[in-house]
C-alpha cells in the first residue's frame, strides 16, 4: 500500500508541485522585497559606520576637535594625519587633518577613541569618486560633508 | 602499450575563477572520462598575510582584522579572537556581554548557514532559494546593523566585552526573528528536501567516514552529517554555553544530503538558543574591568569555539607586551577543504561542484 502511495506522489510530480505552489506565492505584491536604490536611498541604522566626518560646534563654528592625536593611534592602518600649531598659550590649535578614505575599513576604533566626540563616522555611504585622490578627505571636506549627486530618471 | 581511446586520464582546471568555488579556489581535476581520479586544491589566491599583519597591531587594533578572515561570519571570528585574549589574560566578559555574544554568534550562524543554502542550492541548479535566504539573512543583518553600524565585518565585540552597548529595541527585534525566522526554514524545507532533483543530486555523493574526519581534522557540520556528535559549544563550553538547551543534530550516511540536513537543524536549534537567551538578558557593565590598556602577560593560549563552519581556534602568544607575539589561527574552512579530495575521488565531474559547495569553505579563510 505504502509503496502504491509513494509511486503514485512520483508520478503525479507532488514534490515538484510543492516546490512551484511556494515560489508561485512569493508572487504576491506585498512579498516583493527590491529597493529601487538609488531613487529610493534606504535609511541606514543610527549607528551605520559610513563616510568620516569631523565636527563642528553649532553654535560658534568652531572644530571640536583639540587635535589630541589619539584617533591617530588609535587607527590600525595610520591612515589619520593631524595637524595642529601651538598657540600663544601653548595650546594645540588644529590647521589640518587628512583622512585617507581609501585605506579605511570602518571599524570605528578612531570614533571610539575621541574624547570629545570630535569625529565621528556618519550614516554617509556613497563614497564613490573618479580620482583615487578623491579618497584622500581634507579638513574642510570632513567639517562639510561629501556632496551628494543628484540622479534623475 | 596504450591507444589513444586508452589513454585515460584527462586534467581539468576548475577555477580560480568558476562560479560554484565560492571565491578564488582553484581544484586540479584528474579524470577518466566522467571519473574523477583525483583532485588538487591550489589555495592562496587571497592571501593576506593576517597573521602576520597581527604581529604588528596592538591586539585591540587586530580585533577587526579577524571579521575579513571568514566574512561571512565575522561575529564569530571576533568572538574566537576576544575569547582567546581574555582566556590570555584570565578575565571573563560580564553576564550581559557574555549572553549577548550567544545571541549575536547564533544570528551569525544562521545567517552563515543561509548563505551557504542559498549558493549550494544555486549550485546545483535550484536558484529560487537563493533569493528567499537572502531574503532572511537581511533580517539577520539589519539586527547587526542596527547593533554595532556594519553588516558584514562588524567588529561587534572587543576584547573584555562588547563593543556597543545593546539598542533599545533590540530584544523585540530579535524575538520577532525567532518567531519568524522557523516558518521560513519550514519552507526551504519544503522547497529542497522533497525535491526528487534535489535527492539526486545529493544523496549518496561525497561520503565521508568519521575516521576520515578524524584524520583529516574536518570538523563542524561535516563532521556531524559523518555521525559523531561533537561540538565545541557542548563538549568544552565557552560564553556560558553551558546553560543553553539544545540538540546536535547528526547523520548516519555521511554524504552531502545530511550535510544539508544537518545544517538546517542547526538553524533551527540556534532559533532555539536564541530565544532561551534573549529571555534573560541580565542588567549590568558590557565590558570587563580593566580593559583600558590589553597588555597580558607571558603565555599561551589557544581556544576553540564552534563558529559556523566547524572548529575555530586562536592561539596567541604573549611577550608581555601590547603586541602579540604570534597570533595562529586554526580555520575551519582549511581543514576541512582537505577532505575534498576523499570525498571527490570516483565521484562524477559534476557532482564535484555540489561536494565543494557542501564543504561551505570562505576562502578568505583558507588562504587568510
Ligand atoms: S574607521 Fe578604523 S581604519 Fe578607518 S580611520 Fe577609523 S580607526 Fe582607522
Ligand atoms: S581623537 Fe578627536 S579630538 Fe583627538 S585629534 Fe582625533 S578627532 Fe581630534
Amino acid at each position: 500500500m505504502k509503496t502504491v502511495i509513494e509511486f503514485l506522489k512520483k508520478a503525479l510530480l507532488l514534490d515538484l508541485l510543492e516546490g512551484l505552489w511556494i515560489t508561485f506565492r512569493h508572487q504576491h505584491p506585498k512579498n516583493i522585497y527590491t529597493e529601487q536604490y538609488p531613487l529610493t536611498r534606504p535609511a541606514v541604522a543610527e549607528r551605520y559606520r559610513g563616510a568620516p566626518r569631523l565636527n563642528i560646534h553649532p553654535v560658534t563654528n568652531e572644530t571640536l576637535c583639540i587635535a589630541c592625536d589619539l584617533c591617530k593611534i588609535a587607527c590600525p592602518e595610520n591612515l589619520i594625519v593631524v595637524g595642529f600649531v601651538r598657540d600663544e598659550k601653548k595650546r594645540k590649535q588644529l590647521t589640518t587633518f587628512t583622512y585617507d578614505l581609501s585605506r579605511c575599513m570602518f571599524c570605528g576604533l578612531c570614533e571610539d577613541a575621541c574624547p570629545v566626540d570630535a569625529l565621528e563616522l556618519t550614516q554617509d555611504f556613497e563614497l564613490a569618486s573618479y580620482t583615487r585622490g578623491g579618497q584622500i578627505w581634507d579638513r574642510q571636506m570632513l567639517e562639510e560633508g561629501p556632496r551628494p549627486t543628484e540622479y534623475r530618471q | 602499450m596504450t591507444t589513444a581511446f586508452e589513454s585515460n586520464e584527462l586534467v581539468l582546471n576548475m577555477g580560480p575563477q568558476h562560479p560554484s568555488t565560492h571565491g578564488v579556489l582553484r581544484v586540479i581535476l584528474k579524470l577518466d572520462g566522467e571519473r574523477v581520479t583525483g583532485t588538487e586544491c591550489v589555495i592562496g589566491y587571497l592571501h593576506r598575510g593576517v597573521e602576520k599583519i597581527a604581529e604588528n597591531r596592538t591586539y585591540a587594533m587586530f580585533a577587526p582584522y579577524v571579521d575579513r578572515m571568514d566574512y561571512v561570519s565575522a561575529v564569530s571570528n571576533g568572538l574566537g579572537y576576544c575569547l582567546a585574549v581574555e582566556k590570555l589574560m584570565g578575565v571573563t566578559a560580564p553576564e550581559r556581554a557574555q549572553v549577548a555574544r550567544v545571541i549575536l554568534t547564533e544570528l551569525n550562524r544562521i545567517a552563515s548557514h543561509l548563505l551557504w543554502l542559498g549558493t549550494h542550492a544555486l549550485d546545483i541548479g535550484a536558484i529560487t532559494p537563493l533569493f528567499y535566504t537572502m531574503r532572511e539573512r537581511e533580517e539577520v543583518l539589519k539586527i547587526f546593523e542596527n547593533y554595532c553600524g556594519a553588516r558584514l565585518t562588524t567588529h561587534a565585540f572587543r576584547i573584555g566585552g562588547l563593543q556597543y552597548q545593546l539598542y533599545a529595541g533590540f530584544e523585540e527585534e530579535v524575538r520577532a526573528f525567532c518567531a519568524m525566522f522557523p516558518g521560513k526554514i519550514d519552507e526551504y524545507d519544503r522547497l529542497l528536501t522533497g525535491n526528487r532533483i534535489w535527492r539526486d543530486r545529493l544523496e549518496g555523493v561525497g561520503l565521508l567516514t568519521v575516521d576520515e574526519c578524524k584524520q583529516l581534522g574536518v570538523t563542524g557540520p561535516m563532521l556531524r552529517a559523518s555521525g559523531l556528535a561533537w561540538d565545541v559549544r557542548r563538549a568544552m563550553p565557552y560564553s556560558g554555553y553551558q546553560n543553553y538547551e539544545f540538540e546536535i543534530p547528526t547523520g548516519t550516511r555521511g554524504d552531502t544530503l545530511d550535510r544539508y540536513l544537518v545544517r538546517i537543524e542547526e538553524m533551527r536549534q540556534s532559533v532555539r538558543i536564541i530565544e532561551q537567551a534573549v529571555a534573560r538578558i541580565p542588567e549590568g557593565p558590557i565590558v570587563a574591568r580593566g580593559m583600558k590598556v590589553i597588555k597580558p602577560p607571558i603565555g599561551e593560549a589557544y581556544l576553540p569555539i564552534e563558529a559556523p563552519k566547524g572548529e575555530l581556534g586562536y592561539f596567541i602568544v604573549s611577550d608581555g607586551t601590547i603586541h602579540p607575539y604570534r597570533v595562529r589561527v586554526r580555520p575551519p574552512s582549511f581543514l576541512n577543504l582537505q577532505a575534498l579530495d576523499n570525498m571527490a575521488r570516483g565521484a562524477l565531474v559534476a557532482d564535484v561542484v555540489a561536494i565543494i559547495g557542501s564543504i561551505d569553505c570562505v576562502m578568505g579563510e583558507v588562504d587568510r
